[in-house]
């Protein structure tokens, strides 16, 4: 049986919880359980419900409430002993790399990180980048089971999911876990600046790089994220320079997106950047350089001045 | 304060990839090495937190022979001593042999803090941190970006997704996995370059036994990509081009 771990907040599902569905049914589509941890859980098992999977576990626990590694680590403890899988999948979000290390860790598991791809054959095998993404690696959990697989953001998308003729049943299991025993206190979460977005739940992006070349040009870049309905992001060296604010860079020390459409302004391409961003559905690039690497990934390219191409297109979209 | 900073060594950002014969691990003699940059990170907030409350920085690593090379660096930066847990298997380790390596030295120390990296520049695991703080039996928390030391209380800025943040209180001892630019780096002086010799290092072998958890059956170069559709023109046909691809063919705007 494979157990896939679904990730929501405030009765939100993370959307990423789809794509590591989609592994599990890629892995095996004959016994997916999904477990839904947390006091909202109830909230969103009707929906995970449409998904072609075997049944659908609320877990409800006062440890699981506010998150803590400790109280998950606890409780899915429990739960996976309960439910005896031979996967444990997971979206490899902030939230799993804070406490699915410590889950495996205290099994003895194997976990396998940052997965995109999954080989079956002799051994199943599960493709994760290595070395910044400069080389690829086929690598095979040893030992016993459950093994620990985490999805990449944007490893799958979302669309890929297999719906089930009718919803699965529902069903909540109860675990034992020991709140007193947990030893983080987290606090309220906060946004550090007030228009804050979170990139990896938008649909659509505009995205400027170095070749934007200064801090007045990041307009004609919002003109244009405004005509596509998009969020606006920028690569790393764009934020270092403080014409962004941090949390819109996208890239291996920011977010990691897979919106519908991923439009990179004078983006070279640079491996830190692309893990961030090569699971979007569609990509286009506008750049001067026709070596740029990003064009190796786009869907779409213009080679040519983005000043003078970018108010085309935002002509284009008036029509 | 008694905090240690584990480090890794990995190769360049320059550094152009080629595989060794076996095809599962990289050519290591081709390769020029490195610090680890978010470990980098965790070594300058270790050596502002000594600033501050005093105490020592241990420097601890897990590699081959080769990683005496970043244990000097950061000994130059400031670092008081360091412990090396050597062993030529440690170079491709998986994240649960290295953190058991780790633990099996620094157990003993009884360190009040932990710091590393969030993750490493080569496999990427993002493991071994959390790893070692159940190793440990001590509580961890990942992806810091402040941190702020009240007598045997620990307060720390966790960065969530999409510019989200959390302010986590627990008690000491601890492990945190710093994030990149959480402070500004200092570099080593030549003083501390100097001073860098007379200082400490501790051999430790690898403790025996400890099991693989994954095995790369395959490297190589990522396959390449899909195929990019370049629409030429003047600027002005281009951007009415892909406007209407991706409105009819792409169907990702309206």
């Amino acid at each position: 049986m494979i157990l896939v771990i679904a990730e929501q907040k405030d009765g939100k599902l993370n959307r990423a919880s789809w794509e590591a569905i989609v592994g599990a049914q890629q892995l095996d589509p004959s016994a997916i359980t999904v477990l839904a941890p947390g006091a909202s859980a109830a909230s969103v098992a009707a929906d995970l419900a449409t998904a072609s999977v075997k049944e659908i576990v609320t877990v409800e626990h006062a440890a699981l409430e506010p998150y803590t590694p400790d109280g998950f680590t606890a409780v899915l403890q429990d739960a996976i002993a309960q439910l005896a899988p031979t996967h444990v999948l997971l979206p490899h979000t902030y939230q799993t790399r804070d406490f699915a290390p410590k889950l495996a860790a205290r099994l003895d598991r194997a976990i396998v990180t940052d997965v995109t791809a999954i080989k079956k054959g002799g051994e199943t095998a599960f493709v994760r980048p290595m070395f910044q993404g400069k080389l690829t690696a086929d690598v095979v959990p040893q030992g016993p089971t459950p093994h620990f697989i985490t999805f990449q953001i944007g490893a799958y998308r979302v669309d890929q999911v297999a719906k089930g003729p009718s919803p699965a049943p529902v069903r909540s299991l109860t675990v034992n876990a020991d709140p007193s025993k947990i030893r983080q206190k987290p606090e309220a979460p906060f946004q550090q600046a007030k228009a804050a977005v979170d990139l990896s739940q938008a649909e659509r992006i505009v995205s400027v790089g170095r070749g934007i070349k200064e801090q007045a040009n990041i307009k004609i870049a919002e003109e244009l994220a405004k005509a596509l309905g998009a969020e606006l992001a920028a690569s790393r060296p764009i934020c270092d320079s403080g014409w962004l604010p941090m949390e819109r860079q996208v890239g291996s020390s920011g977010q990691t997106v897979a919106p519908k459409l991923y439009l990179a302004l004078g983006i070279s391409g640079a491996i830190q950047h692309l893990v961030g961003m090569k699971g979007s559905n569609t990509i286009v690039a506008i750049n001067k350089d026709a070596d740029a690497p990003i064009f190796e990934i786009a869907d779409y390219g213009i080679v040519g001045d983005l000043f003078e191409i970018v108010p085309a297109m935002i002509e284009a979209l008036k029509t | 304060m008694k905090i240690a900073v584990c480090i890794k060594q990995v190769p360049t950002r320059e550094w152009q990839p080629r595989l060794d014969d076996t095809k599962t691990w990289i050519r290591e003699g081709d390769a020029s090495f490195e610090m680890n940059e978010p470990d980098a990170y965790a070594l300058e907030e270790a050596l502002r937190l000594k600033e501050k409350h005093g105490g020592e920085v241990v420097v601890c690593s897990a590699g081959p022979a080769r990683v005496a090379q970043v244990i000097r660096e950061a000994l130059a930066r400031g670092a008081d001593r360091a412990i090396h847990v050597e062993d030529d298997r440690l170079a491709s380790a998986d994240a649960f042999v290295t953190a058991a390596a780790l633990a099996s030295a620094m157990q003993e120390e009884k360190f009040d803090l932990t710091l590393t990296g969030l993750q490493s520049d080569d496999q990427g695991f993002a493991q071994v941190g959390v790893v070692l703080a159940e190793k440990l039996g001590v509580p961890h928390s990942t992806i810091i970006m402040e941190v702020q030391v009240e007598g045997a209380n620990l307060r720390v800025k966790r960065e969530l997704e999409g510019g989200w943040f959390q302010w986590v209180a627990m008690p000491l001892p601890a492990v945190l996995t710093i994030q990149s630019g959480i402070n500004q780096l200092r570099y080593a002086t030549l003083k501390g370059i100097m001073a860098a010799k007379k200082k400490d290092i501790r051999k430790v072998p690898a403790p025996p036994g400890i099991a693989a958890t994954q095995k790369i059956v395959n490297l190589y170069v990522p396959e390449k990509g899909k195929k990019t559709q370049i629409i030429g023109g003047s600027p002005a046909e281009a951007a009415k081009a892909l406007v209407q691809k991706l409105r009819d063919e792409a169907r990702v705007i309206q």
